[in-house]
C-alpha cells in the first residue's frame, strides 16, 4: 500500500507557541487513518498547514510523489484534497444546492445532478432549495460533508466530523465513510471520539504539544504508555466512555 | 414576438413576473409620451441614469459584500473624457454619442490598476480605499490643466428643440439601464454570480473550494465601473458640463448605496426600485427646500430604513407577501430519507426558482418555517 | 531651503499630534466596536462649533471650555451609539453600521448648516496669532498647547486603558468579543462608553482644529478622509500605529507642501495605497485583523 499524504518534520509556531514541531505522519492510500490528542496538541493547524490554510515554518508535504507544501488553499483543492473545519463553514445566504454548486464548479455538465446525488447520499436533499442559513448545526455538518465530496477528492481531511451532534448522526456518519472507504477514498479524520476512531479508523497517530507520540492500529495505541501520558494520565477507555455519554445527549 | 411559453422557460420568469416586467417596460417606454413635460422628463432621465447605477454598484458590492464608496470615481471619470475627447477631438452634434462606448471603456480601465490595488485587502479597509481614491481623483480634477481645473469642462452644444430636448436622453438612459438590469439578473444566476455570493459569505473558504476570489471580484468590479462610466457620459452630455465637485459628488456613492440597501441589497430589482424611490425624492427637495435639509432627510430616511428594514424593502416585502399566503401550511417538508425521497425532478425544477432574485427573502420565510418543524428531526 | 524643511518637519509633527488625538478615539471605535465611524470627521466640525458657540456667548478660553463641550461631546457619542449603532445586527452588520454613521453624519452637517449657515468660522484666543521663537523656529503657541493637550489626553487614555478595570474589559472586547462575554463584561456598556470616549475625543481635537484652520459644515469631509487614511496606514485598532502614522503623514504633507501645495494632499492618499501595496494590514494591524 502505497503512501497517499505524507508530511515530514513541520514545524509551525504562533508568536511564541510552538504548536507542531518536527511533525511527521504518513497516510496510506484506501485507508481511513484517525488523528488524535489532547486539546492544543496541534491537530487543526496540521490540518491548516496540509491545506494551505497556514503556513510551515520549516518541513515538507507531500501528496503521494509532489511536494505540496504552503501552496494555496484553492490550487490543493484542485490536487484532489478536500478538507472539513471543526467549526463548520457553510455559506448562510446561498442555499443548499448553490453551497454544492461552488465546490463543484469544475464539472459543469451534470453539476446539479452530482450535487443532488451527494445531497441524498447525507440525507438532506429534501433541503436543497433552502438557505443553508436555516439548517440546523447537524444539517450542516452534512452539508459540508457533502460539498467536499461533490468534488471527488482523493483524499478527504476531516476536522471533528462527530463533534457536537447525536450519537444516531454520528453513526450516520461513520456509515457514510465507510461506504466511501470502501469505494478507495483515503480519509484523515481529526476526532476526540474515541469509540468513533476506533471503530473507524485503520491507523491512529496521537500527537501531543505538536510532535507525533505514537502511531499505529487503534488497539495498539489505545494501550501505548506515551498516549496515556499525553491525555494527562487519564486513562484512555474513561475519555471514551466520557465522550460516549456526551454524546447521546448533545442537543444541537 | 416569442411566444409566452418560450419567453418563460428561456429565462425562468413565469407568469406574474414576466406580466410584470412587460407592462413596467411599456410603461417606461410610453412616460415621455405620456408625460411630456420637461420638468417630468427631468426627473426621469435623472431616475434611470441611478436606476443604471445603483444597479450597477449592487452586482459588484452587493453582491460580493465588497462595499465601494468610490464609485463616483468611475462616473466623474466618464464624464471628464467624454469632455476631453470632444475638446480635442473636435467632435460636434450628434456624432459627441458615438464617443459613448469611450467612457464605458475608460470606466473598465480605471477600474482595473483600482480593482488590483483595493481587492487585495479585506472588507474595512477597501471600503476605505475607495474613499482615498475617490479623493485623489477629486484632486486630480481639480488640479490638472487638461481637466479644466475648478471650471471644469463644457459638453459640445446640441441644437434640439427645448421642449423635447429630454427626450433622447430620457431614452438613451434607459437603455441603459435596462442594460444594467439585465445584466445584473444575467450575473445573478450565473455561476460567476454564485462564486461572487460565496464570496461574501466566506471568501476564505470559497478560495479553498477553487473560486478564483480575485478573478471574479476584479471582474465584477471592472463590469461596474464600465457600466458606470457609460453612464457617467450620458449624464455629461444632458447637463452639458462637469466639475470637480458634480462629477466626483461626495454625496454621489452614499445616494448609490442608499438606495441600493434600500431596495435590498443582492437582489437584482432592489436597486431599481430604491432608485426609483429616492433619486426623484432627492431631485424634489433639493429644488424645493433649501439643499441642507434634504441631507438631514435623507439621512433620516437612511436611518429609519437601517433600523426598521435592515434587509431592504424587496427582500423584506417578499418575506411578509409570503407570510401571508403561506400560513398556516408546511412549507417545506422535513428531510426524507433516501429510500422514501420523492423523485429528483421537481427539486430541481424548484431549485432553479431559489436563485431568482428576490427569493432570499422567500426562501428565509419558507424555510424560516420549515426548520423550526422539522429542526427536531435532526 | 534647510530651514523651511526643518519648520515644516516640526510643523507636521506638531499638527500631527492633533490629527492623532483624533485618530487615535476612531481606531478605538474601531478596535472595540468593529465599526469605522465615519460621523467622526463632522463630530470634530461638531466640537469646533460648540466652542465656537461658548467662546462668542460666554466668553470663555478655548481650553476652558473644553471642561463642557468634552462630556458634552461624550453624552453624544453614547447617545449615538445606543440609538442607532447597538439595534444593528445580522452578517450585514459591517456596511450597515458604516451606512448609519454616514448617515449621521450628514443630519449632523445639515444640522449645523441650519443654525450656524455656511460661512467659514475659526476660534480666536491669544495664543492662535501669536508664536514663540526658539532655536530660529516660529512655534504658534496653539500648536504647543494642542500637542501638549494631545499628549496628556492620550497618555490618559493609555492609563485608562491599561491601569483601570474598565480598560481590562475594553481591551479584551477587543481581542475577542465572545471570550468577553464569558467572562462576565457587558459588552453593551462597554461598546457605549467607547463610543463616547471616542466622540469626546474629537471635541478637544475639534477645538484645536477649529484655532488652526477655518472651518465650514462641509469641512468634514476633507477630516474624515484624513482621518481614515491614517488608521489604516496605522493598523485599524492599533493606538500607537494612529499616533505613528498621524506624525508620519502630516509630517509628509507639510514637506510635500513646501514644494506643490496642491498636490501636498495627494501625496497624503498616495502614501496610504504605496504602503497598503507592501503591507495591507498597515505599520501595526494585527495579521488577521477580524473574521469577516
Amino acid at each position: 500500500m502505497s503512501v497517499l499524504l505524507r508530511t515530514e518534520g513541520v514545524h509551525k509556531s504562533y508568536g511564541g507557541v510552538r504548536a507542531l514541531d518536527t511533525c511527521t505522519i504518513e497516510v496510506g492510500e484506501g485507508t481511513v487513518a484517525g488523528l488524535i490528542g489532547p486539546n492544543g496538541s496541534g491537530k487543526t493547524t496540521l490540518f491548516n498547514v496540509i491545506t494551505g490554510y497556514a503556513k510551515a515554518d520549516a518541513g515538507q508535504v507531500y501528496l503521494a510523489d509532489r511536494r505540496i507544501t504552503n501552496i494555496a488553499p484553492d490550487k490543493v483543492f484542485a490536487l484532489g484534497i478536500g478538507r472539513t473545519f471543526q467549526l463548520t463553514r457553510i455559506f448562510p445566504s446561498l442555499t443548499v444546492m448553490e453551497n454544492m454548486l461552488v465546490a463543484s464548479q469544475h464539472s459543469r455538465s451534470g453539476a446539479r445532478k452530482r450535487a443532488m446525488e451527494q445531497l441524498e447520499f447525507v440525507g438532506i436533499a429534501g433541503y436543497h432549495a433552502s438557505l443553508a442559513g436555516t439548517l440546523s448545526y447537524g444539517q450542516r455538518k452534512l452539508l459540508e460533508l457533502a460539498y467536499v465530496l461533490v468534488a471527488d477528492p482523493t483524499i478527504v481531511l476531516l476536522d471533528e466530523p462527530a463533534g457536537g451532534v447525536n450519537l444516531s448522526l454520528v453513526n450516520q456518519i461513520a456509515a457514510r465513510i465507510r461506504e466511501l472507504n470502501a469505494a478507495g477514498k483515503t480519509f484523515l479524520i481529526v476526532e476526540h471520539n474515541m469509540e468513533f476512531v476506533m471503530g473507524l479508523c485503520h491507523q491512529v497517530t496521537v500527537l501531543d504539544s505538536g510532535t507525533v507520540v505514537a502511531t499505529g492500529p487503534p488497539d495498539i495505541v489505545r494501550t501505548d504508555r506515551r498516549v496515556l501520558d499525553a491525555y494527562l494520565g487519564e486513562d484512555i477507555e474513561e475519555a471514551e466512555e466520557d465522550s460516549g455519554e456526551a454524546d447521546d445527549g448533545a442537543s444541537q | 414576438m416569442a411566444s409566452p411559453k418560450i419567453l418563460s422557460r428561456f429565462s425562468g420568469l413565469t407568469g406574474l413576473r414576466l406580466a410584470g416586467i412587460v407592462v413596467l417596460l411599456a410603461g417606461a417606454l410610453a412616460f415621455p409620451v405620456l408625460f411630456p413635460n420637461p420638468v417630468l422628463t427631468n426627473y426621469g432621465v435623472f431616475a434611470l441614469i441611478f436606476v443604471a447605477v445603483a444597479s450597477a454598484w449592487n452586482f459588484f458590492s452587493g453582491f460580493s459584500g465588497y462595499i465601494s464608496l468610490g464609485n463616483a470615481v468611475f462616473f466623474g471619470s466618464g464624464a471628464y473624457a467624454l469632455g476631453i475627447a470632444a475638446r480635442d477631438w473636435h467632435v460636434t452634434g450628434i456624432g459627441v454619442f458615438a464617443l459613448l462606448p469611450l467612457s464605458a471603456a475608460v470606466g473598465a480601465l480605471i477600474a482595473v490598476p483600482f480593482g488590483l490595488i483595493a481587492l487585495r485587502v479585506r472588507r474595512h479597509t477597501f471600503i476605505v480605499i475607495t474613499i482615498a481614491v475617490f479623493f485623489i481623483f477629486q484632486l486630480m480634477a481639480y488640479n490638472f490643466s487638461f481637466t479644466g481645473g475648478t471650471t471644469g469642462l463644457d459638453a459640445p452644444f446640441l441644437p434640439w428643440a427645448a421642449q423635447t430636448y429630454n427626450n433622447p436622453f430620457y431614452y438613451i438612459a434607459l437603455g441603459c439601464a435596462v442594460g444594467a438590469i439585465v445584466l445584473s439578473w444575467l450575473i445573478r444566476r450565473s455561476r460567476f454570480g454564485l462564486q461572487l455570493r460565496a464570496i461574501r459569505d466566506d471568501e476564505d473558504r470559497a478560495r479553498g473550494l477553487g473560486v478564483r476570489a480575485m478573478r471574479v471580484k476584479l471582474s465584477a468590479f471592472v463590469l461596474s465601473g464600465a457600466v458606470t462610466g457609460l453612464v457617467g457620459g450620458v449624464w455629461f452630455f444632458y447637463l452639458t458640463q462637469v466639475q470637480p465637485p458634480s462629477g466626483f459628488d461626495p454625496l454621489f456613492d452614499l445616494s448609490v448605496v442608499l438606495m441600493a440597501f434600500l431596495g435590498g441589497l443582492g437582489t437584482v430589482s432592489g436597486p431599481v426600485l430604491g432608485a426609483l424611490i429616492i433619486e426623484p425624492g432627492q431631485l424634489y427637495l433639493t429644488a424645493n427646500t433649501n439643499g441642507y435639509i434634504s441631507e438631514i432627510l435623507l439621512g433620516s430616511l437612511f436611518l429609519v430604513a437601517v433600523l426598521l428594514m435592515p434587509r431592504g424593502i424587496i427582500p423584506t416585502g417578499g418575506e411578509y407577501i409570503r407570510r401571508l399566503t403561506t400560513r398556516g401550511r408546511a412549507a417545506i417538508p422535513a428531510a426524507v430519507p433516501a429510500s422514501q425521497r420523492a423523485p429528483a425532478s421537481p427539486g430541481l425544477r424548484s431549485d432553479e426558482g431559489a436563485t431568482r432574485e428576490g427569493d432570499a427573502g422567500e426562501g428565509e420565510g419558507e424555510a424560516g418555517g420549515a426548520r423550526r418543524q422539522a429542526g427536531k428531526a435532526l | 531651503m534647510a530651514r523651511e524643511i526643518y519648520q515644516a518637519i516640526v510643523d507636521g509633527i506638531l499638527v500631527g499630534g492633533v490629527y492623532a488625538l483624533m485618530a487615535v478615539g476612531l481606531t478605538l471605535i474601531f478596535g472595540v466596536l468593529d465599526i469605522i465611524n465615519i460621523a467622526q470627521g463632522v463630530m470634530v466640525i461638531l466640537g469646533a462649533y460648540l466652542s465656537y458657540e461658548l467662546a462668542a456667548r460666554l466668553n470663555l478660553d478655548l481650553f476652558l471650555g473644553l471642561l463642557i463641550t468634552v462630556p458634552a461631546m461624550f453624552v453624544i457619542g453614547v447617545v449615538i451609539q445606543w440609538a442607532f449603532i447597538r439595534p444593528l445586527r445580522g452578517r450585514e452588520r459591517t456596511s450597515m453600521t458604516l451606512l448609519v454613521s454616514y448617515a449621521v453624519a450628514l443630519i449632523i452637517e445639515g444640522i449645523l448648516y441650519q443654525t450656524f449657515g455656511a460661512d467659514d468660522r475659526q476660534l480666536s484666543a491669544w495664543y492662535v496669532t501669536s508664536s514663540v521663537h526658539v532655536f530660529g523656529f516660529y512655534l504658534p503657541y496653539i500648536y504647543l498647547f494642542g500637542f501638549a493637550l494631545a499628549v496628556v489626553l492620550v497618555a490618559a487614555l493609555y492609563v485608562l486603558l491599561y491601569r483601570t478595570g474598565f480598560g481590562r474589559s475594553v481591551r479584551a472586547t477587543m481581542q475577542d468579543e465572545t471570550a468577553a462575554r464569558l467572562v462576565g463584561i457587558n459588552i453593551s456598556r462597554v461598546a457605549a462608553i467607547t463610543f463616547g470616549i471616542g466622540v469626546a475625543v474629537t471635541a478637544a481635537g475639534g477645538m484645536v482644529y477649529g484655532a488652526t484652520n477655518s472651518f465650514n459644515p462641509n469641512s468634514g469631509y476633507d477630516l474624515i478622509s484624513r482621518l481614515l487614511a491614517i488608521i489604516i496606514l496605522g493598523g485599524l485598532g492599533s493606538i500607537g500605529g494612529a499616533l505613528v502614522a498621524s506624525v508620519f503623514m502630516i509630517t509628509l504633507e507639510s514637506v510635500v507642501d513646501i514644494w506643490q501645495p496642491e498636490w501636498a494632499i495627494v501625496v497624503f492618499y498616495a502614501a496610504l495605497v504605496l504602503v497598503l501595496l507592501i503591507r495591507p494590514t498597515g505599520f501595526f494591524g494585527r495579521k488577521a485583523i477580524r473574521a469577516q
